[in-house]
């Protein structure tokens, strides 16, 4: 059993994006650093043909005591980690309560309809201070430009990991981040990741 | 090394519930492990691939899933253990030889895995393969979480063996690929020796032949295959994987399996219904432990089943009560049938909180109106929604142009019959809406062939069929051979995109190497074409010019069956994956917007995510995030504005 508390048991986060941005890596580093602190762990994912381009959602129960369910009831999530804007409202909205705490990536991928001309993508300053209105604990960060800056856009779920690291509502340090990078990938790419950890880590005031 | 086998005291990892299945299978000392891909049972064979050789496994991505489960029984009859796997679709083509097999019985214990995908989240349908264990006759089992889908693969192993027929273990997608804490048990040696042994009587189970042919005396072997089932039936009454959590005598019993089980554990605490709700969670789903059932039975008086998808332990528990109604009493039932949950799509927690609420007369409501109504306007403004479409430099969204473009310009209402695989978005505009026929692996070939001899009947329409390579020869080749041999003036358009991608790039016969990697002979898909017969042309999807006009000759080709082999590797495959081949941009000198007269051709229609429409500039643009370099889009713009320069 672990000696970390849980504000809340079962904790729930789900980490959201879209198709490609590197969600189901993110979770399961964020799961597995759970589940060695001793906490029971489902990650609830779904991938495949559905997730081309696709609005994409992992769902994390953590818990000192049993196994969760892969799918986190309406209303339930504490914290929303999101990979782009848009899907971050989504999931707000089929998940969230006034208490959840949202941290998302302010860069954009549109849709398909958006792309087309045929929709509107919002803009994103608008959307910020809508989210404020429903839901205060929430954060904006540009981690897309950051994971530009260090030299692949694919660092973007590192990034958002090490903020949400900064934030500390889910039990995990740099330390475990580091320990458990080292268990999913090979040496040469360590080093970035753990320098977009600390970017992410640095966004969050 | 994978952690897939590792050894130790007390060792966990978190687990997907396919890996969990695998680490089962290793612990009971699995020799062979075949299957064909599909979501979401790929994980499996992939991750037996990684231990091969330090598991002395034999693995292989077979060439279809009836294939697969051949090639697992020959291990069996050998008297080696041996696991098929495939996903819900995949039973329906195994059906034929499981039928007879689970006639002739195994050796070795044999699995058959299934996963299921409710809800359709990756497939064209969520067909519901735990009704085959009762047409097959054989047991079935329903792992409840990621420990139990570890430790019920050893256990499915020993009941084969004692029945001496295949076992199937049912999955789905929230439990395959969903992922949980798995405590691991010691690894066993796998040397073994394979020996197959016929000589034997006929009918001997240990030593005979291995035969399924009973002619006019079903009682030699259907007989002993229903003692065998009874017999797992027995096993099954003190099953450790039947659990029961609750009351002595509840208010109301909930009966379910698999992930529903987690989902009815979570509705009831969430409610606080511990002390009034039970929860019988069955592992073993077919044939269903009667002595059990009956016990739990007769201490309520109201059921509610919590099952996916079809209402399958409802009917057979129900047969249960009513042929022991004299001993149990009248029960009232709820489910799928009474409408307290949907018959349609997966479930989750809410939907059994719902029922339960509706059954138990109480009121949940987890957020106030006020707060859902804030949601919903945030989502309403704020989230549009996110369709379906190709990846950036896909193949297809290149292929499709083509044949669109080629049915237009012959103007006699040509159309695509299609086939399983990412291009089953040929339907929607991402396609071009291009295909007008969809339904199983390789029926687009066997439906344009049946098209294609309808000119008798004065059908004048050119028919096209498109088809994956992976599928091309797991079911395709078959419906090929019948055009040909008929004359059937359709053309398949062979979609090569390199593997099995929409899976995840597994090798199929027609790749260089097998799922280890190691080098084997590929199948040559334009010569075995051609020396079925067919005339074939080749061409890449990327040159739209030299593509349309090697369509437009086949169309106009009406001598019998045509191919046309598109090759391009999956943007997303290895070999192309974060190599741009072109720098690609838009000149905005040239490109003249509303007014060109293009109607936005480049985005509105051509719809690739790398080459967006700028609202406030009123020109397209490149998205460099998106864009993978594939410069198709050059040869789209009227005006010639979209740039591409070769990246050294």
């Amino acid at each position: 059993m672990s000696d970390v508390r849980l504000a809340k048991d079962p904790y729930n986060i789900i980490i959201t994006g879209v198709g490609g941005q590197g969600n189901v890596l993110a979770s399961r580093l964020l799961g597995g650093m759970l589940a060695e602190k001793g906490f029971l762990v489902t990650i609830g994912e779904t991938f495949g043909a559905s997730q081309r381009g696709g609005s994409v959602m992992s769902h994390l129960r953590i818990s000192g005591k049993t196994v969760g369910s892969p799918q986190i009831p309406r209303g339930k999530a504490d914290v929303i980690v999101s990979l782009e804007p848009a899907e971050a409202i989504r999931v707000l909205a089929g998940y969230g309560n006034p208490e959840t705490m949202l941290l998302t990536n302010t860069h954009p991928i549109y849709p398909v309809g958006v792309i087309k001309g045929d929709l509107d993508y919002p803009p994103v300053a608008e959307m910020k201070a809508a989210v404020l209105q429903v839901v205060p604990a929430a954060h904006f960060i540009d981690a897309t430009a950051q994971a530009v800056a260090l030299g692949n856009p694919i660092l973007v779920n590192i990034v958002m990991l090490g903020a949400l690291g900064r934030l500390q509502a889910v039990p995990f340090r740099r330390d475990d981040f580091q320990e458990a990078i080292a268990r999913r990938l090979p040496p040469g790419q360590l080093a970035i990741n753990i320098q977009a950890f600390d970017a992410g880590y640095g966004m969050i005031q | 090394m994978s952690y897939l086998i590792d050894e130790g005291q007390n060792i966990q990892h978190l687990l997907m519930g396919n890996e969990a299945i695998v680490r089962g299978a290793l612990e009971a000392g699995v020799n062979i492990a075949a299957g064909y891909p599909g979501t979401p049972s790929s994980e499996i064979i992939e991750s037996f691939s990684k231990v091969a050789k330090e598991r002395n496994l034999y693995v292989e991505w077979s060439t279809n899933e009836k294939v697969a489960v051949e090639v697992a029984a020959a291990g069996s009859f050998a008297g080696l253990r041996s696991l098929c796997v495939m996903k819900q679709n995949g039973v329906n083509v195994a059906s034929d030889f499981l039928l007879h097999l689970a006639s002739s019985g195994t050796r070795g214990g044999m699995l058959l895995v299934s996963c299921d995908d409710p809800g359709a989240l990756s497939s064209v349908n969520e067909g519901e393969s735990r009704l085959f264990a009762r047409l097959l006759e054989i047991p079935l089992l329903e792992p409840g979480d990621f420990q139990e889908a570890k430790d019920i693969i050893p256990w499915a192993f020993e009941l084969s063996e004692e029945i001496r027929n295949i076992v199937m273990i049912r999955s789905v997608t929230r439990l395959s690929h969903a992922s949980g804490n798995v405590r691991f048990g010691p690894l066993p040696d796998t040397a073994a020796r394979a020996v197959f042994n016929y000589s034997g009587p006929l009918l001997d189970p240990d030593t005979g032949p291995v035969i399924s042919m009973i002619l006019a005396a079903p009682e030699l072997q259907h007989g002993p295959q229903l003692e065998k089932l009874k017999k797992a039936a027995e096993i099954f009454e003190t099953c450790p994987f039947n659990t029961y959590t609750g009351p002595d005598a509840p208010e109301l019993l909930i009966i379910t399996s698999s992930a529903c089980s987690l989902y009815s554990r979570e509705a009831v605490a969430i409610l606080g219904l511990e002390k009034r709700v039970g929860i019988l969670k069955l592992a073993t789903t077919w044939p269903l432990p009667r002595r059990l059932l009956t016990g739990h039975l007769a201490r309520t008086a109201r059921i509610l089943f919590v099952e996916e998808v079809a209402p399958t332990l409802e009917d057979h528990v129900k047969i249960i009560a009513a042929e022991t109604a004299a001993e149990i009493g009248v029960k009232t039932f709820y489910g799928k049938k009474s409408g307290h949950l949907p018959a349609v799509g997966e479930l989750n927690p809410d939907l059994v909180i719902n029922a339960l609420a509706g059954l138990l007369a109480i009121s949940y409501q987890p957020l106030t109106d006020e707060f859902t109504g804030k949601l919903k306007g945030l989502a309403d403004r704020y989230a549009p929604p996110r369709g379906m479409t190709f990846c950036p430099g896909c193949p297809h969204r290149a292929s499709y142009w083509s044949i669109h473009n080629a049915l237009e310009l012959d103007g006699r209402r040509g159309f695509v019959c299609g086939d399983i695989g990412c291009y089953v978005m040929g339907t929607l505009p991402a396609g071009f809406s291009t295909v007008k026929t969809l339904h199983a692996m390789g029926s687009g070939s066997g439906i344009a062939s049946g098209f294609g001899k309808l000119k008798h009947f004065g059908m004048d329409q050119p028919v096209l069929s498109v088809c994956g390579d992976s599928t091309f020869f797991h079911a395709a080749l078959p419906a090929l051979a019948n055009a040909i041999h008929q004359r059937s003036p359709f053309t398949m358009v062979l979609l090569d995109n390199r593997g099995t991608a929409m899976t995840g790039f597994q090798p199929h016969p027609g790749s260089p190497t097998n799922v280890l990697g190691d080098p084997v002979p590929a199948l040559d898909m334009e010569k075995l074409c051609r020396a079925m017969g067919a005339k074939v042309e080749v061409s890449d999807p990327f040159d739209l010019a030299g593509t349309q006009q090697k369509l437009n000759h086949l169309l106009e080709y009406a001598e019998g069956a045509k191919v046309l082999i598109l090759r391009q590797a999956c943007a997303l495959s290895p070999e192309r994956r974060g190599k741009k081949k072109y720098e690609v941009f838009v000149d905005e000198s040239r490109c003249r917007g509303e007014d060109c007269g293009c109607n936005r051709l480049c985005t509105r229609i051509f719809g690739c995510p790398g080459l967006v429409w700028d609202r406030e500039k009123k020109v397209s643009r490149i998205d460099d995030i998106i864009c993978v370099g594939c410069g198709v889009c050059t040869d789209i713009c009227p005006a010639g504005a979209i740039v591409r320069k070769e990246i050294a």
